[in-house]
């Protein structure tokens, strides 16, 4: 039976992991992602999994060892944050590569100096070309269904590729709200067992795992991957339905909240979607053509569909939580990219907000969506919640 | 159980001929005499340096065993990894065969980068041997000096020069470092004899627990020797002390190997082209003096903890 609990996206994350049961967890404490391990060990401690729960010296060593695990042919989890994200960093793309499919709760907070506890997305940004699928939740429900939907993805035969599953730090990470749990059998029978291809410890078929590749090869192995994203924009909606069928929750790539007739939309990301929907209620009230599009799925971007999702817009925001000091904000350059090439010319801002932890207040989405019905678009990136 | 020569060089060796490693490189040696006394199943796990490199030229291999490599720092890690899914899978009845796990890394990828990752995985306990096959210092990268290398060595990054005279300081005691681990088996050994290897090796593998070999072995390159003098370098590394040949089994230190007579440290370094220069003049007599001093302070506490004297 399906449970129904007052908990924490962490707690929503830790909980999805103990009815994976995986094989191999190694872990290191970080905040704002600590509880997940924490709640993890709670469970190895008490039998509550069987998992072979691994406390490493570092985030590195976590990284390592789940790569080596999920070589071996082991069903791999672990979670972090923030600087341990970035002294992964190294690590993230030989995971990309060897298509060892981990499933990574990773807790957004941003990246210093100034060294910070709360959340951005500039940790997850930085590993956006590591080769690895990146999932952005809305909330904790959200973090837990995609927690089970990506052990299925990761592991598809035409994808096995790690993910991201990205929850805000402390906004859902702390927060606790009511989040519907699967029971444990479903969950077991969702996630079925691992089957590897080619696992390290299969000693009658040896295999060579991180060989010394030069130019006459490497950039073959690198198209593969590629390759294998696109699978992931084909067989995603499948893993989703199948999602929905056990659970009644689906979930999109793309969240378009209210787009179909939008005039105005606002692209965004994770919590502070919720914050921007509840704004397009307001106005819609009004008559005014708002929409917001969330975006789910970064990596890959469904690009087509985005500049699909923003139709007939008349005028876009992107909202990011990230900067691309000297460019063009990470979501903001995907989305202008993608409606170049769908051929269309919509207006867009792109605007930063929230950057460590800085509270998004619903004003500065109303303020936002004046200005775009208004027309009022600057080419100059704009700071919402700055003081200045 | 000794192990003999004849048996192991009928066995198979783990690592194929025609690898593209230097001729009378030190780390191949190491690997075969170390692999070839085991006899359950092995997985290797490699940290990057010259053995990796050389051996996996893609689209070749030349491992017979599963092995696999991610980085520098982590083949601590990266054992660990490995050993912890081999002992989830097998509780979980997805395995049914006995695997052994070492790990390979150099000098630089065990005394400098890998450190903490290799004290993290001795710490935790896992069933694994490392190994690290030290040349004194990065071969792969070009003979630059490393926590390992010799005091007084000529390397790329301590060269040898008017004012300074190579590397100044001593190596760090990576053998006694992992000891104070206290894990089941230590040991330090050198390429001195056909079997030192392979029964340390054998005996760190089938202990269960974590258990670090640190393998004295030469760079023909850096070292400046002939390709045939492998052994003998390795012989005079042993018989000069400069590398003791111990075994330390559950805390308790034992000298394996006790040279019979004293050999001046010269023997082993005069050979070498890398401390060429402290035969040239007087100015490196009190350096060529602290170095025999290390080496004797070193064997003295040595003595000591495995409760011995030398009346050589």
């Amino acid at each position: 039976m399906s449970r129904r609990e007052i908990t924490s996206g962490n707690w929503a994350f830790a909980e999805a992991m103990r009815q994976i049961n995986p094989d191999v967890v190694a872990a290191y404490p970080i905040t704002p992602s600590t509880d997940i391990p924490m709640k993890f060990a709670e469970f190895a401690a008490n039998g509550r999994v069987d998992t072979n729960f691994v406390t490493v010296e570092s985030e590195h060593s976590a990284i390592t060892a789940c790569v080596t695990a999920a070589a071996a042919g082991a069903r791999v989890m672990t979670a972090s944050s923030a600087n341990g994200v970035a002294l992964m960093h190294e690590i993230f793309p030989i995971a990309g590569c060897f298509r060892t499919p981990i499933v990574f709760g990773l807790v957004n907070r941003s990246i210093g100096a100034p060294i910070n506890i709360h959340c951005d997305h500039s940790d997850s940004m930085a590993e956006r070309d590591a080769g690895w699928i990146h999932l952005y939740c809305e909330d904790a429900q959200e973090a837990y269904d995609t927690a089970i939907l990506a052990v299925r993805l990761a592991e598809h035969k035409d994808v096995l590729t790690p993910v991201f599953v990205c929850q805000d730090g402390f906004i859902t990470s702390h927060g606790f709200e009511p989040v519907n749990l699967l029971d444990d059998e479903t969950v077991k029978a969702f996630v079925g067992e691992r089957d590897a291809d080619f696992p390290l410890l299969d000693v009658d078929r040896p295999v060579t795992y991180g060989s010394f590749v030069m130019s006459e090869y490497y950039f073959e192995i690198k198209r593969q991957q590629v390759e294998a994203m696109k699978n992931v924009l084909r067989v995603y909606d499948g893993i989703a339905k199948e999602y929905e069928a056990v659970s009644g929750r689906f979930y999109p790539k793309l969240d378009r909240y209210r787009t179909e007739d939008a005039d105005i939309v606002v692209v965004i990301m994770s919590s502070a979607s919720g914050v921007v929907k509840d704004v397009v209620d307001e106005l819609r009230d009004q008559g005014i053509k708002a929409g917001c599009l969330r975006v789910r799925m970064f990596r890959p971007f469904p690009a087509e569909e985005a500049a699909s999702a923003l139709g007939n817009a008349k005028a876009v925001a992107v909202l990011d939580r990230a900067l691309s000091i000297g460019g063009t904000a990470p979501l903001a350059a995907e989305i202008k990219s993608a409606l170049y090439d769908a051929g269309k010319t919509i207006p867009v801002q792109s605007c930063v907000y929230g950057l460590g932890g800085r509270d998004f207040f619903p004003q500065y989405a109303r303020e936002l969506f004046t200005d775009l019905a208004a027309g009022k678009i600057s080419r100059e990136e704009r700071y919402l919640g700055l003081l200045e | 159980m000794a192990i003999r020569i004849k048996d192991y060089t009928q066995k198979e060796s783990p690592l194929t001929n025609g690898h593209r490693m230097c001729p009378g490189c030190g780390a191949p040696t190491a690997v075969h005499q170390g692999l070839m006394g085991i006899e359950s199943p092995v997985v290797v796990v490699n940290a990057t340096g010259c053995l990796e490199v050389s051996t996996t030229v893609y689209p070749f291999s030349s491992w017979r065993v599963p092995w696999i490599h991610t980085a520098f720092e982590n083949a601590g890690a990266g054992v660990s990894g490995v050993e912890a899914a081999y002992v989830a899978l097998k509780k979980r009845g997805k395995i049914d065969r006995d695997i052994k796990f070492v790990a390979f890394g150099g000098d630089g990828g065990t005394y400098d980068i890998g450190l903490q990752s290799l004290s993290g995985a001795l710490e935790r306990g896992h069933d694994f041997t490392y190994i690290c096959y030290n040349n004194g210092g990065y071969m792969n990268t070009g003979a630059q000096r490393s926590s390992a290398t010799p005091r007084g060595a000529n390397a790329t990054t301590s060269p040898a020069g008017s004012v300074l005279p190579g590397k100044l300081q001593k190596p760090k005691d990576l053998t006694a470092i992992a000891a104070a681990h206290h894990v089941p088996y230590v040991a330090q050994t050198t390429l001195f004899n056909a079997t030192d290897v392979a029964e340390k090796v054998k005996r760190a593998v089938e202990t269960p627990g974590p258990a670090f070999v640190n393998i004295l072995v030469p760079c023909v390159l850096f070292w400046g020797i002939d390709p045939s003098l492998q052994q003998d370098i390795c012989r005079l590394a042993a018989d000069t002390r400069f590398w003791p040949v111990y075994e330390v089994v559950d805390g308790a230190w034992k000298l394996t190997y006790k040279p019979k007579k004293r050999v001046p440290i010269e023997e082993f370094l005069k050979p070498q082209g890398r401390f060429r220069h402290l035969f040239r003049d007087e100015n490196s007599r009190a350096l060529l003096a602290q170095i025999q001093a290390d080496v004797d302070a070193d064997w003295q506490r040595i003595l000591e903890l495995s409760g011995e004297t030398w009346d050589a």
